[in-house]
């Protein structure tokens, strides 16, 4: 049984105004099988955004390598955020041997609870970061991927390596419009102790929200602001 | 007054009121993020059984063990204790925890409402903490919790929903073509309620002035709302908004509400301002949420557990006599409540506490998706809230809100149930949705579910 508005035409300018699922029809009380079924795909594609990881070969393609928060296991990650604050033992001995001490620009890419956000935008955000640094004049150290990172793994990792500012690439939690989104998270001088105040955040980073070549772009202005004034977050005039 | 049991040769002991009340919850992760616990099934056991045979005057004014947060050091704690019925407590104050649960589930509701006057927000806490899911809906449903603000909801048999047309860009048009979506499904009898992406007095007033037009040119029975925080919506009132209920967000704790940017005084204010200049006759004018977490969250938690705080948030809402309070259940994340169990239980729990501390109490059936739930275990939740007799659930277009990216019951869903269990709309909504021909008999026409029909 198909499902017939009074005014077609009326529907459609009403549906035009909202990206809300509205004029969706139903049967009985309960939702037509397309609509339904199309919920649970985008559920699904939320779901298994929040379980993905990024594969070794794209890690492998950035010339990047992994260390892994004190989370564990997917589920401890969610459970506490606590956890993915830390580094393991491991994984600090990693960074201190293998990554530059002092950069003037860290950058950290983690999959957050979007793993598959990195996967979809990395490629693009990466150079037109890279590029934006240089075009500024200011140099990086060594870029690295944080397995089941939380935002504020910023601190412990900044606690290490003593950068001036870092950036974040971190998956963020995906919706059901989206689930390859992801967000910017800076700081001037990030250590343990920082709060959220400290920090300043690009989000909506995806192919329909913030093109990720223009968010690479915007980041490397965001980043000479907080090195110019020497500060970050709420203090910070840009 | 010791706080030890030996079962099955295991002698279990709590430090105090706050690690046996916290080790009776039920399993919830926020309650194993705050570090509180019970560390297996036999210790929760256990402190179950210590806390039945507290007396509920250990609970307030036992000297030897100190209350889980004095009136002195909170001014939460203050308004709850000053609350209590004197009369009732001393009625009461002897029973224990277990026997508390046992009067509970015999007595009917007036009793109900009356009992609850006597009883601090830790008391009903403790006794949802013995209860199973089954204990809390019988005893939720006994009690019926009518308000009226423009309109009266809250009967036995109906249950309403809260319109929640809400837009990523806050644009007019797109929240009333949600809203039409939303009042072609009969739904929209508690609150035509929108989230405002701006929180300027503004933007607020901007809705709610839209939102008024709509429901005067269609002869709407019902009040509307925007969920800013309240000190933009007063702004929005000195502006001339023609707002019917005043909203905001509560904490259990001071140091909670401190984080949302509020005390009692300014509640205090905000209700003045509404009583005198808001638009509805009342007289209840408050809308409030709450959800389990919110204090952990904010580090404002004084190590207490999420059930035993969330009651208290039910506390300073009665204090106000608010139209409509619903917890926001599976927002706050997976840290707090992990899967669709913790999710289902906390709902119960949530909707019993606040009905039995005398609240028009309704649920946000929802969820995230970083939580181990999906739509079917909100679709068994909001049917086992139907069969207890919530006031109100929340209907979003097909349960996805496209600005606050969680998922919660659709108008589809409200409909669904109170066709499955016999429940209508509150009466004067249900008037004109038979007056608008899109309900005949409590039950859908053929002509519901067309927005079209509303310009």
């Amino acid at each position: 049984m198909t499902w017939q508005p009074k005014s077609a035409e009326l529907l459609r300018r009403l549906q035009r105004s909202t990206p809300a699922r509205i004029g969706v029809g139903r049967a009985g009380s309960r939702p037509t099988t397309a609509e339904l079924l199309k919920l649970r795909l985008d559920h699904a594609a939320a779901v298994d955004a929040v379980y993905s990881e990024v594969p070794d070969e794209l890690l492998a393609d950035m010339g990047w390598f992994a260390v892994d928060t004190s989370s564990g296991d997917k589920e401890t990650y969610l459970k506490r955020p606590d956890l993915g604050r830390k580094l393991t033992a491991e994984a600090e001995a990693v960074l201190r041997s293998r990554c530059a001490m002092r950069p003037q620009v860290q950058i950290v890419v983690s999959g957050g609870l979007s793993a598959q956000a990195i996967e979809a935008n990395i490629r693009d955000i990466y150079p037109a970061l890279l590029d934006s640094l240089r075009v500024l004049g200011l140099t990086w150290g060594t870029t690295f991927y944080v397995r089941n990172g939380r935002v504020a793994c910023m601190d412990a990792i900044g606690e290490l390596l003593w950068p001036e500012v870092m950036v974040l690439l971190i998956g963020e939690r995906p919706g059901l419009a989206s689930a390859d989104s992801m967000s910017a998270y800076m700081g001037y001088n990030p250590r343990l102790g920082a709060l959220e105040s400290d920090r300043n955040v690009i989000s909506n980073i995806h192919k329909r929200g913030t093109p990720p070549v223009e968010a690479g772009a915007h980041i490397g202005t965001v980043l000479q602001a907080m090195l110019d004034q020497r500060t970050s977050g709420t203090k910070l005039r840009i | 007054m010791k706080l030890k049991t030996t079962v099955r040769g295991r002698t279990y002991a709590f430090a105090d009121t706050k690690e046996l009340l916290a080790k009776a919850n039920e399993e919830k992760s926020g309650d194993q993020l705050a570090g509180i616990a019970a560390a297996d099934a036999a210790e929760r056991a256990a402190a179950k059984l210590v806390l039945a045979d507290m007396p509920l005057s250990a609970l307030r004014e036992q000297p030897v063990l100190p209350p889980v947060l004095p009136p002195e050091l909170d001014e939460v704690s203050a308004v709850i204790d000053s609350g209590v019925d004197a009369t009732i407590y001393a009625e009461i104050k002897h029973l224990t925890v277990g026997a508390m649960r046992e009067r509970l589930l015999a007595e009917s509701g007036g009793e109900l409402l009356r009992l609850g006057r006597g009883m601090t927000s830790e008391m009903i806490a403790a006794c949802a903490k013995l209860m199973s899911n089954l204990d809390l809906l019988r005893a939720a449903r006994a009690i019926e919790v009518v308000a009226r603000c423009n309109t009266t909801i809250g009967q036995r048999g109906v249950l309403s929903g809260r319109a929640q047309p809400n837009h990523p860009a806050d644009d007019l048009r797109g929240i009333e073509a949600s809203l039409f979506e939303a009042l072609a499904y009969g739904i929209g009898d508690a609150v035509i309620g929108i989230n405002p992406v701006i929180d300027t007095p503004e933007s607020v007033r901007a809705i709610l002035q839209m939102t008024r037009e709509t429901m005067d040119r269609l002869a709407v029975p019902t009040q509307n709302c925007v969920l800013a925080h309240v000190t933009t919506q007063m702004r929005a009132i000195e502006l001339g908004a023609p707002m019917d209920l005043i909203f905001q967000s509560l904490a259990g704790t001071q140091a909670g509400n401190a984080a949302f940017g509020i005390d009692k005084a300014l509640l205090d204010e905000a209700d003045a301002m509404i009583r005198e200049r808001g638009a509805a006759a009342g007289p209840n004018r408050w809308y409030f949420e709450t959800g389990q977490g919110s204090e952990l969250s904010a580090e404002a938690h004084h190590g207490i557990d999420q059930l035993t705080l969330e009651a208290r948030c039910y506390g300073l809402a009665r204090h106000y006599k608010p139209f409509m309070v619903n917890t926001v259940v599976g927002f706050i994340g997976p840290e707090y409540l992990y899967d669709g169990k913790q999710v289902t239980r906390a709902g119960l729990e949530d909707h019993f506490m606040g009905k039995l501390h005398g609240l028009p109490m309704g649920v946000d059936v929802c969820y995230t998706n970083h939580m181990k739930a999906d739509q079917n275990d909100m679709d068994n939740l909001a049917v086992l809230l139907g069969s207890a007799g919530v006031n109100f659930l929340i209907g979003v277009p097909l349960s996805d809100d496209c600005m606050l990216n969680y998922q919660s019951t659709s108008y589809h869903d409200i409909a669904t149930v109170r066709e499955l269990l016999g429940l209508r709309p509150a009466p004067e909504f249900e008037r004109w949705l038979e007056a608008r021909g899109l309900m005949e008999n409590g039950a859908l026409t053929g002509a519901a579910g067309d927005p079209t029909i509303f310009r």
